[in-house]
């Protein structure tokens, strides 16, 4: 089971990038959690300042840029 | 979708990027012949008239606006994934004031900015130890000075006005910076800011040259498809008052006999927030039709950096007080610029 984080204060990009993670969770056939973190000083602690941001499990793997669905697919692989 | 995907891999990044430069520079070539000959042939709009040179007008400039902003929005956003906020920050923590404020303001033009961002991006950089001053600086001049309100003025009004634009803009941001660094208002910070521990940052992602470009072409067509309803309409009533509004009507109202105009146009900017791409062309026509300089700058200076969506977000890191300091020292710097540029003018 993976956790995976969407960081962001919820402006379209962030939206974008839930949808993305949701098609990459559904591609990779996998189960996954997903959490929208939208607590400024949670996303702070995670070191970044652009958003949106995406972690999957603690650590983070994007931010500043709406990965597409592939690459958060390639993600989840590893 | 998967074939799609596999197919598109297949086709060299340098082919996609050459043949979408060659489409762009078809299309920026074709746009004046063919607005004509749909103008005064298709249409058989007389040519002196003005109803046919109106029309001709909207119909030049919406594509040549649009291809404008395609091109180098795409180009902005590729040069950008270079330069992140992080990288801005540690450039700027523990610099001088006034240097610090200086290299701010410039760095606020390359750097992305979406009102969504102003927090996380106020809280880290006051985290790092920037001072608030500088900060400020770089929150005033990143909406400010962007590529969407450089391209439309440059396009539409011409290189003088936007060169006026950009320094004016680097003038106000400079100038909000240092006095509010003199001010010593760190109390006026919302106190959990100081309490945020930022994690180390995060590893320095290197995305791939074909990531880039497909960000920056991502990102482009989302600004697109988000201004080109009002370009359009924006360029529709420029031309309507190119045809139609009396000169005297407009130099009664903003002209420099009226010394309320500047104040007037920057409130009216606030809530037109977003809509740099709507009135560029009105303020286009209105300079053509005896808007004095001061005025049309004060007016687009107001749209881009006063915005009252994110005078909200940033209620949440600002107590009141800073942030009505914060707002009267950037309409009060527009404002000066507009009187000045109206004096000189």
């Amino acid at each position: 089971m993976k956790k995976i984080e969407v960081l962001g204060s919820g402006c379209n990009n962030c939206i974008r990038l839930e949808k993305n993670a949701r098609e990459a969770v559904a591609a990779a056939g996998i189960e996954a959690e997903i959490t929208k973190v939208t607590d400024y000083a949670e996303i702070m602690s995670y070191g970044i300042m652009s958003t949106p941001g995406l972690v999957i499990d603690g650590k983070v793997v994007s931010y500043g840029r709406v990965p597409s669905a592939d690459d958060i697919k390639v993600w989840l692989g590893e | 979708m998967t074939t799609l995907a596999a197919r598109r891999a297949e086709i060299p990044l340098w082919l996609t990027v050459l043949a979408g430069t060659i489409l762009w520079l078809v299309a920026w070539f074709l746009a004046l012949p063919l607005s004509t000959w749909i103008a005064f042939d298709v249409l058989g709009l007389d040519p002196a008239s003005q109803l046919g040179q109106a029309v001709a007008f909207f119909l030049f400039d919406v594509p040549k606006v649009l291809l404008l902003l395609t091109g180098i929005v795409t180009l902005v956003s590729f040069l950008r994934s270079f330069v992140s906020p992080e990288r801005v920050r540690s450039a700027l923590a523990g610099r001088n004031a006034v240097i610090g404020t200086v290299a701010a303001a410039g760095f606020g033009i390359i750097t992305p900015f979406c009102s969504c961002s102003a927090v996380p991006l106020f809280i880290g950089f006051v985290e790092a130890g920037v001072p608030l001053g500088v900060t400020f600086a770089f929150l005033v001049a990143s909406p400010m000075v962007n590529e969407v309100a450089i391209v439309l003025l440059w396009g539409l009004v011409g290189p003088t006005i936007t060169i006026a634009y950009v320094l004016a803009g680097l003038a106000v941001a400079i100038m909000a910076g240092l006095i509010i660094g003199r001010m010593r208002m760190e109390r006026y910070v919302e106190d959990y800011v100081w309490t945020i521990r930022a994690g180390s940052a995060a590893i320095d992602f290197r995305p791939t040259m074909g990531d880039r470009v497909r960000d920056a072409w991502r990102a482009t067509i989302e600004i697109i498809r988000r201004v080109w309803p009002y370009v359009v309409a924006g360029i529709a009533i420029g031309a309507f008052i190119h045809g139609f509004v009396p000169t005297e009507l407009v130099v009664k109202i903003g002209g420099e006999d009226n010394p309320l105009a500047v104040p007037a146009l920057v409130a009216l900017g606030v809530p037109l927030y977003g809509n740099a791409a709507g009135t560029v062309p009105i303020i286009d026509a209105l300079i053509g039709k005896g808007l004095p300089i001061g005025s049309a700058l004060a007016f687009m200076m107001a749209i881009t950096a006063l915005s009252f969506p994110e005078m909200v977000i940033l209620r949440r890191v600002m107590k009141p007080r800073l942030l009505a300091t914060f707002v009267a020292i950037v309409a009060a710097g527009i404002m000066v610029i507009g009187y000045l540029f109206n004096a000189v003018t």
